[in-house]
C-alpha cells in the first residue's frame, strides 16, 4: 500500500470488499441476502434468501413444484402485476409533462413526440402496456377458469379477480380520455354512453361519470384524478388482498 | 421388537439402564431378550431412597410387560403375591392423603402437586410418597411410606407403582380435553393481575381446572386468582395440514421464472413501442363526429351487442349482471369439486362459447364494422380502427 503499486484492479476488489463489510452495507442488507459477503448457496441459505427479504410478503420460502412450471401459470398474474408497474412507472413520468386542462392536455401528449427525451417511446409503453394488461388479466382469469382454481378454498379471490378485472378496465377508460384527440373524446362517449342505458339512475350514473351532460372539460381533469389516483389506489388494496389470499388459500392451486 | 430400528432401542436402553444403574449392554441384550434379565444389584436396590431405582420401570411402556422383562420379576416369586398387593393398597392411600396434605400445605391444585411429585420423583429416583410428605412438611417420609418400604426392597417396588398407574388416566385425560386450560390457584391479593389476564385471552379454551381444586382453608374465598399456565388449543385458527408436497426452494427456482418473465415482458413492451406509435388524431372537436365512432377494443364487444339488442339489455344488463356478479358468482354456482377437464365439461363448454364469443364480437366491433357501424369487409372498405392507425396503415 506504502508504495503505492497496488493496481487498480487491486484496489477496486479491495474498495468494494471494504464496502461489502461496512456498517451501512451491513445494515442494509438482511442476514442470508445473496449480496453479502461470504454468500455461499445451500438449501438454508436458499431459504434466508427469501425469508430476509422484502417479497417473503408476496413469496413464501418454498413453493409447489408444479407451481413453478411457466407452463401452469403462464405467469399471467404475475405478468398482470408487473405490468402494472411498468404502467406505474411510465405512468408518473408522464404526469411530468401532461395537464389536464382541455387547453393543455393536447398540446402536451403532442409535444411527447417532439420535445420531450424519450417522450414518444413512454408514451408507447405506457398506452401499449395499458391495453397488453387488459389481455393479460383476461387470459389470466381464462387460465384459472379452466384450471377450476376458483374452486374451494379459493372462490373469494375469483371475486377479489372480478374485482380487479373491472378495476383494469377501469383503469384503462379513464386514460383513454386524456389525449383528448377525436379518438379519445369520441371513444368515451360512446363508452359513457353505454353507462348512459344504466336502468333508473342512467342519467345520474352518466353525469357522475361525465361531470356534466357529456364530456366537457370537467370530465378531463375528473378522469385524470381518477385514472392517477384513485384507481390504482384501489387496485393496489385489492391486489394486496388478491396476492394474500392465493398464500393463504394454499399457494397455486393442485395441477388437473 | 424386531421392527424398532437399532438407534431407538439403544436410545431407550440407555435411558432404562440409566435409570436402573445397570450397564448398558446388558439392558440392551434384555431388550433383544438375548440375555435373561438380571437382578439389580441389592447394593443399588437396599438403601431406602433408592429401591425407587426401578421405579421407572413400570414407565408408560408398561401397558406390555411380557415383551419388557422388568428386572424385578425373578424375584417376584420370593415376595408372594398377597403381600405385595396390601402393600399397594397401603401405598394408595397413604400417597393420596399425602397429596391432600402436600396440596393445602402449598395452597395448590392436588393435580399440579401430583404432576410436579411424580415428576421429581423420577427424576430423584425417590418413591413419589416420600416428596409428597416434604412437600407437604412432614419431614420424615418414613412416617407414610416407610414402613413398608424400608425392610425389604421386594417390597418396596410396588410403593411407586400407583404413581405412574395414577399418571396414565391424568395422561389420557388431558388428552381427552384438549381445549382444557391448565390453571394454578394461588392464594393472592385480589389486585394481583397475574392470572386474570387469562381469562381475557382471545383463545377459545375454557378457564377450567381439569380436576376439581380442593377447598383451600388459608386463603378466604374470593381472594383467590388464577394463573393462567398454558393454553392448549382445541383447534388452530387455520387449518396446518402438513400433507407431504413436492415443493421447491422460492430463491432461485421460482424467482428466475419470474424475473425472466418480467424482462420479455419489458422487451416485448419497448419493441412494441418502438415499432408501433400510439395515436393521436386530431384534437378532439364537438362538433366532428368521426364515422364510424367506437369504444375502445375491449368494449368493442358490447358495443357490436348494443347494435344487436335494445340498449336496455345490451348496455347494461349484459356487462353488469352477467358480466360482474355473474362472474362472480361462479365459484358458487359451479359446486362440483372436480378440477379435472373430463369431470367439467359443461363448465369448459359455457366459458369456452363465452371466450369465443366475446372474441368474435370484438373481432367484428374492430374489423367489420365501418361507416355507421355498418358491417364492412376489411378487404374491400378498409379498416376502421383508430387505436392502430399508424399499424393499419404501415405502408
Ligand atoms: C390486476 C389484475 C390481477 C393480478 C395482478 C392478478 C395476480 C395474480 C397472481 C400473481 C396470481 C398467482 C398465480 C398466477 O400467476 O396465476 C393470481 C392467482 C389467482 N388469480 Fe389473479 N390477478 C388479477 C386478476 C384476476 C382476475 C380477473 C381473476 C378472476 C376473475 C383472478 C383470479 C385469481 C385466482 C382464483 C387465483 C388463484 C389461482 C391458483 O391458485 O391457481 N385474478 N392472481
Amino acid at each position: 500500500m506504502a508504495n503505492g503499486n497496488t493496481s487498480l484492479r487491486e484496489r477496486l476488489s479491495e474498495a468494494t470488499d471494504k464496502l461489502a463489510s461496512s456498517s451501512f452495507v451491513e445494515s442494509v442488507l438482511r442476514p442470508g441476502s445473496p449480496f453479502k459477503k461470504g454468500y455461499s448457496d445451500s438449501p438454508r441459505n436458499r431459504s434466508y434468501v427469501i425469508m430476509n427479504n422484502v417479497l417473503y410478503h408476496l413469496h413464501p420460502v418454498k413453493v409447489k413444484r408444479h407451481g413453478v412450471k411457466l407452463s401452469y401459470t403462464l405467469c399471467l398474474g404475475g405478468l398482470s402485476f408487473f405490468l402494472f408497474i411498468l404502467l406505474t412507472i411510465t405512468g408518473i413520468f408522464l404526469m411530468f409533462y401532461y395537464a389536464p386542462t382541455v387547453e393543455n392536455a393536447y398540446t402536451d401528449v403532442a409535444a411527447l413526440s417532439t420535445s420531450v427525451a424519450f417522450g414518444s417511446l413512454v408514451r408507447n409503453m405506457h398506452r401499449w402496456g395499458a391495453h397488453l394488461m387488459v389481455l393479460v388479466v383476461f387470459l389470466h382469469m381464462s387460465r384459472v377458469f379452466y384450471h377450476g382454481a376458483y374452486k374451494p378454498p379459493r372462490e373469494f379471490n375469483w371475486v377479489v379477480g372480478v374485482i380487479l378485472l373491472l378495476l383494469t378496465l377501469l383503469l384503462s377508460f379513464t386514460g383513454y380520455l386524456l389525449p383528448w384527440d377525436q379518438l379519445a373524446l369520441w371513444a368515451v362517449t360512446v363508452g359513457t354512453n353505454m353507462a348512459g342505458f344504466v336502468p333508473v339512475f342512467g342519467a345520474q350514473v352518466k353525469f357522475a361519470l361525465l361531470a356534466g351532460a357529456e364530456v366537457t372539460a370537467g370530465t378531463i381533469l375528473r378522469w385524470y384524478v381518477l385514472h392517477v389516483l384513485f384507481f390504482p389506489f384501489i387496485i393496489v388494496l385489492f391486489m394486496a388482498v388478491h396476492f394474500w389470499r392465493v398464500r393463504k388459500d394454499g399457494g397455486i392451486s393442485g395441477p388437473l | 421388537m424386531a421392527d424398532i430400528p437399532e438407534d431407538l432401542l439403544r436410545r431407550s436402553a440407555e435411558a432404562k439402564a440409566k435409570a436402573l444403574g445397570l450397564p448398558v449392554e446388558q439392558v440392551l441384550a434384555e431388550m433383544k431378550g438375548e440375555a435373561p434379565p438380571t437382578p439389580p444389584e441389592p447394593a443399588k436396590a437396599a438403601p431406602a431412597p433408592e429401591p425407587a431405582k426401578a421405579a421407572p420401570a413400570p414407565e408408560p411402556a408398561a401397558s406390555e410387560p411380557v415383551t419388557e422383562p422388568e428386572p424385578v420379576a425373578p424375584e417376584a416369586p420370593a415376595a408372594p403375591a398377597p403381600v405385595a398387593a396390601p402393600a399397594t393398597a397401603a401405598a394408595d392411600v397413604d400417597v393420596d392423603e399425602l397429596l391432600k396434605k402436600a396440596a393445602a400445605a402449598g395452597g395448590l391444585p392436588e393435580s399440579l402437586v401430583k404432576r410436579s411429585a411424580e415428576a421429581k420423583a423420577k427424576s430423584l429416583g425417590v418413591p413419589v410418597a416420600t416428596i409428597l410428605a416434604e412437600m407437604a412438611g412432614e419431614e420424615a417420609p418414613a412416617a407414610a411410606a416407610a414402613p413398608s418400604a424400608a425392610p425389604a426392597p421386594a417390597q418396596s417396588q410396588p410403593a411407586p407403582a400407583p404413581a405412574p398407574a395414577a399418571a396414565a388416566p391424568a395422561a389420557a385425560q388431558e388428552v381427552a380435553a384438549p381445549a382444557a386450560v391448565a390453571v394454578e390457584d394461588k392464594p393472592a391479593a385480589p389486585s394481583s393481575n397475574g392470572g386474570s389476564n387469562g381469562s381475557a385471552n382471545g383463545a377459545k379454551a375454557a378457564m377450567v381446572s381439569p380436576r376439581p381444586v380442593a377447598p383451600d382453608a388459608n386463603v378466604p374465598e374470593g381472594v383467590r386468582t388464577q394463573r393462567l399456565l398454558t393454553v392448549v388449543k382445541a383447534r388452530a385458527i387455520q387449518q396446518v395440514k402438513a400433507d407431504p408436497t413436492d415443493k421447491v426452494n422460492t430463491w432461485p427456482h421460482l424467482m428466475i421464472a419470474e424475473f425472466t418473465a418480467l424482462l420479455a415482458m419489458t422487451a416485448f413492451v419497448i419493441l412494441l413501442s418502438v415499432i408501433l406509435q400510439a395515436p393521436l388524431l386530431e384534437q378532439a372537436n364537438f362538433n366532428a363526429t368521426p364515422n364510424p365512432s367506437k369504444a375502445p377494443w375491449y368494449f368493442l364487444g358490447l358495443q357490436e351487442l348494443l347494435s344487436y339488442f335494445d340498449p336496455q339489455i345490451a348496455g347494461v344488463t349484459v356487462p353488469t349482471i352477467i358480466g360482474l356478479v355473474g362472474f362472480m358468482m361462479i365459484p358458487y354456482v359451479d359446486r362440483n369439486p372436480s378440477t379435472k377437464p373430463s369431470d367439467r365439461k359443461f363448465a369448459i363448454m359455457l366459458y369456452t362459447i363465452f371466450l369465443t364469443g366475446s372474441a368474435t364480437l370484438t373481432i367484428i366491433g374492430v374489423l367489420f364494422r365501418g361507416e355507421g357501424f355498418n358491417f364492412a369487409y376489411p378487404w374491400r372498405d378498409g379498416i376502421f380502427f383508430d387505436d392502430l392507425k399508424d399499424w393499419v396503415n404501415f405502408e
